[in-house]
């Protein structure tokens, strides 16, 4: 035994420094980067979360058109409490993440009712439902212009301390704190008794059922989970760019988070938050350098299409593809002999 | 009671376009069990078909629209080609596909006619008065070509044998394969119908909107809930959707605002969803 266990201890040691170099990575990242560069970081970590929620809600099997929506009663939410009633920004972003939960319960009623592709169009109702009604009053919600001067993060002022959350790079450190831990969250959930029950609604729900699995009940919890990490999401876009509208939580903006789950992945707890990364780099910075900004949807639709057809697993499934290529190629020559061409 | 009969009169124009639009996604959807994400942009294709040929280059108005019935049909069966017969046993990855190639046709829009609102000037400037109510000629054609082209898909597919192979795929793929009909002949068929469908009825009725490279969004929206309320995979059930959708909704934007109407569509939609999730006239439940 002391020899496995010598083994797992290198490689939980391994695993910790991957993850401490990962966080200095991202620490130095923002002093690399242009200032519309950091600010573009700032919404990439956001949307970090955003999608990784999301994964969370397909754990067990259902694809919800909603998910921007649901990020938005997060942002409106918040945003309102900070403006109209006074509410410190940290709290208001927390009550906006339950009020997304608490929307997301509410709409569990009537959504799990159906399932697959009736799920589908009904979430997409129930957003189109809850984003028209942004629209059409335009108190509290500020029709169709939406909320503007929206009170920014407070600013942080001790004696030798002060961060001005203005900048984009203290509100990027601020993002990546809260997401890191949400992400954190996310995971012993998704590792946890629960999580394991949500693969079992995903892959056997008749047989998860029969064992005694209140699916109903499972699939609302997701859904209630994924919904308030959305919130959150929701309340970090709102205090940091400072307006929020209908139009931003439309769906052609889903249409962007179904993309980077579906492009990276959605098998592993990483494929998402590939997706996302690769995505808005290739978006942001490549395409924009090359001036090719009127052809992104076009280039955006080339990829999710091809991804689909070619790489129906995501881009996670790239890593252990090419591993298993490379070492096929090594092992050709033993192998050789037996097949002939 | 004149603005009753008006609105009436309004709601049949738009249920008779909508009725189009809604029998092409419920077809394709039929046949290769995939929803087409980028049905509004075939649509918007068919549109765009009018204002180029018509509009741009002065040919006569009918020969436009049937360029666009062909055109889109024939990017229809691209689409089938391309994406959903290499992804036939993965529907959701079709759905995904279709959303990739209405961000395409989108973008190549932009390209060939910009962004703004193409201009597309009336083929007749006649109008009729029934009972009070005016109707003007450009609607009243509209309404006459969706009750043809309805017409003659519903013989083909009761009549022609390719449509009794047609409505065999539909009710199950496997046997109608085991039967010795050819699935992708049937479906290349089924894209063709669908597609050119929605291209002609953006065609028909480029005139009357202003036709802009976005403009699919919204006709998708009103596409999905009449295939819902209709029952997904029921042709007759998607053309009285299509009556019934645009009836609420043309009152509704009437005596009340247009954003009120599409509420109480999605929750037309949503409620029908609820009570009955298959639909007012779906018999089942596709796996």
């Amino acid at each position: 035994m002391p020899a496995a266990g010598t083994g797992g201890l290198i490689r939980r040691a391994a695993w910790r420094l991957r993850l401490v170099l990962l966080f200095a990575a991202l620490a130095a990242l923002p002093y690399l980067l242009s200032y519309s560069q950091q600010e573009i970081a700032v919404l990439l970590v956001i949307n970090v979360l955003l999608v990784s929620s999301y994964r969370l809600l397909t754990l067990t099997g259902e694809w919800s058109l909603g998910h921007v929506v649901i990020m938005g009663v997060g942002a409106y939410t918040s945003a309102l409490l900070a403006k109209q009633a006074g509410v410190p920004v940290p709290l208001s972003m927390l009550l906006g993440g339950a009020m997304a939960a608490g929307t997301a319960a509410l709409l569990s009623f009537p959504l799990f009712r159906m399932k697959g592709f009736y799920f589908l169009i009904g979430s997409f109702a129930a957003g189109e439902i809850i984003r028209l009604i942004w629209k059409r009053f335009t108190d509290p919600f500020g029709g169709p212009k939406g909320l503007k001067r929206i009170d920014p993060f407070p600013d942080i002022e001790t004696g030798f301390l002060s961060i001005d959350f203005y900048e984009p790079v203290n509100y990027y450190f601020l993002a990546l704190a809260v997401v890191s831990v949400s992400l954190f969250v996310l995971y012993r959930i998704e590792r946890s008794r629960i999580g394991l029950t949500f693969h079992a609604i995903h892959w056997q729900d008749r047989l998860a059922e029969s064992v005694g699995v209140d699916t109903f009940r499972y699939r609302t919890l997701a859904f209630v989970i994924a919904s308030f990490f959305a919130g959150i999401a929701g309340g970090l876009y709102a205090h940091y760019v400072g307006a929020v509208n209908p139009t931003r939580f439309s769906v052609d903006q889903m249409v962007y988070v179904l993309v980077w789950a579906i492009v990276g992945g959605t098998a592993t707890f990483h494929g998402p938050v590939l997706g996302v990364v690769v995505l808005t780099v290739i978006n942001e910075i490549v395409l924009r350098a090359l001036g090719l900004d009127t052809a992104r949807p076009l280039i955006y639709g080339l990829i999710l299409i091809l991804a689909v057809l070619y790489l129906p697993n995501g881009l996670e499934s790239l890593g252990p593809r090419l591993r298993a290529l490379w070492q096929r190629r090594r092992g050709e020559p033993a192998a050789a002999g037996r097949e002939p061409a | 009671m004149d603005l009753l009969w008006q609105t009436a009169v309004n709601a049949t124009y738009a249920a008779s376009y909508m009725a189009l639009i809604a029998v092409g996604l419920v077809m394709i959807f039929g046949v290769m069990g995939v929803i087409n994400f980028a049905h509004g942009e075939l649509y918007m294709l068919g549109a765009y078909c009018v204002v180029f040929l018509y509009a741009q280059e002065n040919f006569p108005f009918l020969l436009a629209v049937a360029a666009g019935l062909v055109f889109v049909g024939l990017v229809g069966i691209v689409m089938e080609r391309t994406m959903f017969r290499p992804l036939r046993d993965n529907p959701l990855g079709g759905l995904i596909a279709s959303i990739g190639f209405l961000l395409i046709l989108q973008t190549l829009v932009v390209f060939g006619f910009g962004r703004r609102m193409g201009h597309v000037p009336p083929s007749t400037q006649g109008k009729t008065e029934i009972f009070g109510a005016i109707l003007t000629h450009q609607r009243l054609f509209v309404i006459v070509a969706a009750i043809l082209l309805l017409a003659a898909l519903w013989a083909f597919l009761k009549r022609s044998k390719f449509g009794r192979a047609l409505r065999a795929c539909a009710q199950d793929a496997e046997a109608a394969s085991l039967q010795g009909i050819s699935l992708n002949q049937t479906a290349r068929m089924a894209m063709f119908i669908g597609a050119g469908l929605a291209g002609v009825a953006g065609a028909l009725t480029a005139p009357l909107v202003s036709p802009t490279p976005y403009i699919g969004h919204s006709i998708i929206v009103t596409a999905f809930i009449i295939i819902i309320v209709g029952g997904v995979g029921s042709l007759e059930g998607a053309v009285i959707a299509a009556v019934l959708y645009a009836f609420v909704h043309t009152f509704v934007t009437t005596f009340f605002d247009g954003v009120i109407a599409n509420i109480v569509g999605l929750a037309l939609m949503l409620a029908v969803l609820i009570v009955r999730p298959t639909g007012l006239f779906g018999a089942r439940e596709r796996a």
